[in-house]
């Protein structure tokens, strides 16, 4: 028997295999994609349901906006945060839980209406129209762009104004970034206070538009035992960090604009 | 690109009107009549303020003055709706009817002036782009470093519906166009200037022709009648054959355009020293007398329809400007700004919107479209909040002209999904900033 073509095919194949070998290492050292430890850390980290809470298309884009120091690492609500915070050697804060909420209360009964309105269903292209179609022109708009936006189904229109079920948001903040309005605000989750008034003119102009604007009388702010409200570009602020849910200034508001989450349900 | 066929002009009730003068007894002039920030109110209620003087001080390098329209008294100083989003500043004068102007500086004759002052003149004019855009002229002069302008366009095509304003400024005070021409000639040192005018105007061509006679560089070009031609970058590939690219502007191509109205008012800030303070404007639609008026700046729209005789029917919806790219009034409380050209009145059978069919995918909006864009697949995009893909169809090209729209027989809210769709994609862009 002749051996030498076998040896000969086993030698041409064994050497290809060599060549074959040494040019993908080489390719692989030189052609080497440089990719972030960190990415996949964080990606883990996350929920991976592309639920797109957060602001962005989905979970990997999430990550790589974690990753280039873009995007806050509390907007999924369902992340391992402290695994995201290690992974990016950031220090953990202490997140508190927060609410999304809509600061108006302008519907239909309450606020007057400068026109009507039939065009584009679409609260960025009312509000540009002129002030828009309620009198007061920092109102919620109510024609749902939050609603659309919301990707856990916990926003309503309910004449004309949006109401925010408090058991389904997770407070990602969706909402508050697409209202033209700058309606929609997050508040800690467990304060009962909510200042539901949104203008910013004098008070005596926004009382001839809606009968529970905020005038910025200032008597909540006077009544505050641990002066945490003040009347800020015409409506009162509180700042949460000191509000001790006391509900003094519920009593004192004359037009009924500071209201517990029982009193607007 | 196709031609609309048949589009519905509406020129006819108030081309062959006339301008009329008015004035009425009460201005309220906003301080931000300008695209850039507003100016900063300088004279308090109760002054007495005369024709064509300063009441509100430029802020910011796109800032103009405002100048009072009428002589009279200041009454206040308060927060009005105008046609924006949120309450602007404006300055409520009662007019005494004497019309007694401030001392006036003339520079002299647009040939013999000095270049270089020019420009200056404009600014202190606060006169900005009157064809609708009210972007500050004096900027638009200024051609940024290392670019150069050898044309000067003066855009007389108003192709817009209902409008005959400019029509009749051509017609009646043409030398003033020329003069204006030549004033922004001078000042860019540039040779050649053309004045483009649509050839459903032709009396307006005949008298521009007449003026233009000798003066040097200045030619009057008539193009085909087609909407949308005033568009400045349609208006620059019809005239010169040069095409802006995307998000380029005019001066990239060499090229500067004026509307015809601006020009008019450069003429007078320099051989007059007069600052902008009356425009033409057109009243049409669902009044008693349809007509051209010659309105003071800050009229209000109430006072601009009585004096062409009062609503004659109930009306729907008050327009700013053409049917097409017109803006709509909340009521006729709001005033005439520098580029308003035309107060457009619908009843209201014609003010209603129809109802949003589904899309047959005729693909009429992609024929139609000037910039070529494919409208139906934005739409889609649109409807579905998907705002990146519409960004990648180049939604932030359109120009909305409406075109779509007007074609679509499903009678599709194309041109108003746009613009909400521009407007989120703009404010994400300031947000990343």
């Amino acid at each position: 028997m002749n051996w030498l073509p076998v040896f000969l095919a086993f030698g041409v194949i064994g050497a290809l295999g060599t060549l074959c070998g040494v040019m993908l290492t080489a390719a692989d050292k030189k052609f080497a994609v440089q990719s972030d430890e960190r990415w996949q850390q964080v990606r883990q980290a996350l929920g991976g349901a592309n639920c797109g809470a957060c602001g962005y298309s989905g979970c990997n884009a999430y990550a790589e906006a974690i990753v280039a120091g873009k995007a806050r690492i509390y907007a999924c609500p369902s992340a391992n945060t402290e695994a995201i915070a290690a992974a990016m050697g950031m220090q953990l804060e202490s997140p508190i839980p927060m609410k999304a909420y809509v600061r108006c209360q302008g519907n239909r009964g309450n606020t007057k209406e400068r026109y009507i309105y039939d065009g584009y269903q679409s609260c960025v292209t009312a509000a540009t129209m002129a002030g828009g179609p309620k009198m007061c022109c920092y109102a919620c708009l109510g024609l749902g762009d939050c609603e659309k936006v919301c990707p856990f189904g916990a926003i309503s229109i309910q004449n004309g104004v949006a109401v925010v079920d408090e058991f389904r948001c997770v407070g990602c903040g969706n909402c508050a970034r697409y209202c033209p309005r700058h309606a929609i605000e997050l508040k800690p989750a467990a304060s009962k206070v909510y200042v539901k008034c949104n203008n910013g003119t004098l008070g005596r102009t926004t009382r001839a538009h809606c009968i529970k604007s905020c005038i910025g009388c200032g008597a909540c702010a006077k009544k505050c035992p641990q002066q945490a409200i003040e009347i800020k570009n015409g409506h009162a602020v509180v700042d949460y960090s000191r509000c001790d849910d006391c509900l003094a200034c519920l009593s004192v508001c004359p037009s009924w604009c500071i209201v517990t989450e029982q009193d607007w349900r | 690109m196709k031609k609309i066929k048949n589009a519905h002009e509406g020129k006819g009730p108030t081309r062959e009107q006339p301008t009329r003068a008015y004035s009425p007894a009460r201005v309220v002039i906003p301080v931000q009549l300008h695209l850039g920030a507003p100016s900063e109110p300088c004279v308090k209620a109760g002054e007495r303020v005369r024709l064509g003087q300063v009441v509100a001080t430029p802020m910011g390098g796109l800032g103009l003055p405002v100048h009072a329209s009428v002589s009279g008294t200041v009454t206040a100083i308060e927060d009005r709706i105008q046609f924006g989003g949120l309450p602007v500043r404006c300055i409520v004068i009662e007019n005494d009817g004497l019309d007694e102007w401030v001392e006036l500086t003339p520079l002299g004759d647009v040939e013999t002036v000095p270049a270089e002052s020019i420009i200056p003149a404009i600014r202190d004019a606060g006169i900005c782009g009157m064809g609708g855009a009210t972007f500050p002229t004096h900027a638009k002069l200024t051609i940024p470093e290392g670019k150069h302008c050898d044309t000067v366009i003066v855009n007389g095509a108003e192709c817009e519906t209902h409008l005959t304003s400019d029509f009749r400024l051509m017609l009646e005070q043409p030398l003033r166009i020329v003069d204006g021409l030549r004033a922004v000639m001078r000042a860019l040192g540039v040779e050649r200037g053309v004045i483009a005018v649509e050839d459903n105007k032709p009396e307006a061509v005949a008298a521009l022709m007449a003026c233009a006679e000798g003066r040097a560089g200045v030619s009057v070009v008539v193009m085909p009648t087609k909407y949308p031609q005033g568009s400045e970058k349609q208006l620059i590939k019809a005239v010169t054959d040069r095409e802006v690219p995307a998000f380029k502007l005019p001066i990239d191509v060499h090229t500067v355009v004026v509307n015809v109205a601006t020009a008019a008012a450069i003429a007078d800030a320099v051989t007059l020293g007069k600052p902008l303070v009356e425009r033409i404007t057109t009243v049409t639609g669902c009044v008693r007398e349809p007509g051209n008026l010659l309105l003071r700046i800050g009229t209000l729209f109430q006072d601009a329809i009585n004096a062409c005789g009062g609503y004659s029917q109930q009306p729907g919806k008050i327009i700013a400007g053409g049917a097409m790219t017109g803006i709509c009034a909340p009521d006729d409380q709001v005033s005439v700004g520098k580029g308003s050209g035309g107060i457009l009145v619908m009843n209201v059978r014609e003010a209603k919107t129809d109802q949003e069919q589904p899309c047959i995918r005729c693909a009429r909006c992609a024929e139609v479209c000037p910039i070529g864009l494919d409208p139906f697949l934005i739409k889609y995009y649109c409807d579905h909040e998907d705002y990146d893909g519409a960004e990648e169809h180049h939604v932030m090209e359109c120009m909305m002209c409406g075109c779509c729209a007007y074609i679509c027989p499903s009678r599709r809210w194309l041109t108003t999904s746009f613009r909400t769709a521009r407007q989120v994609i703009s404010a994400r862009r300031r947000e990343e900033k």
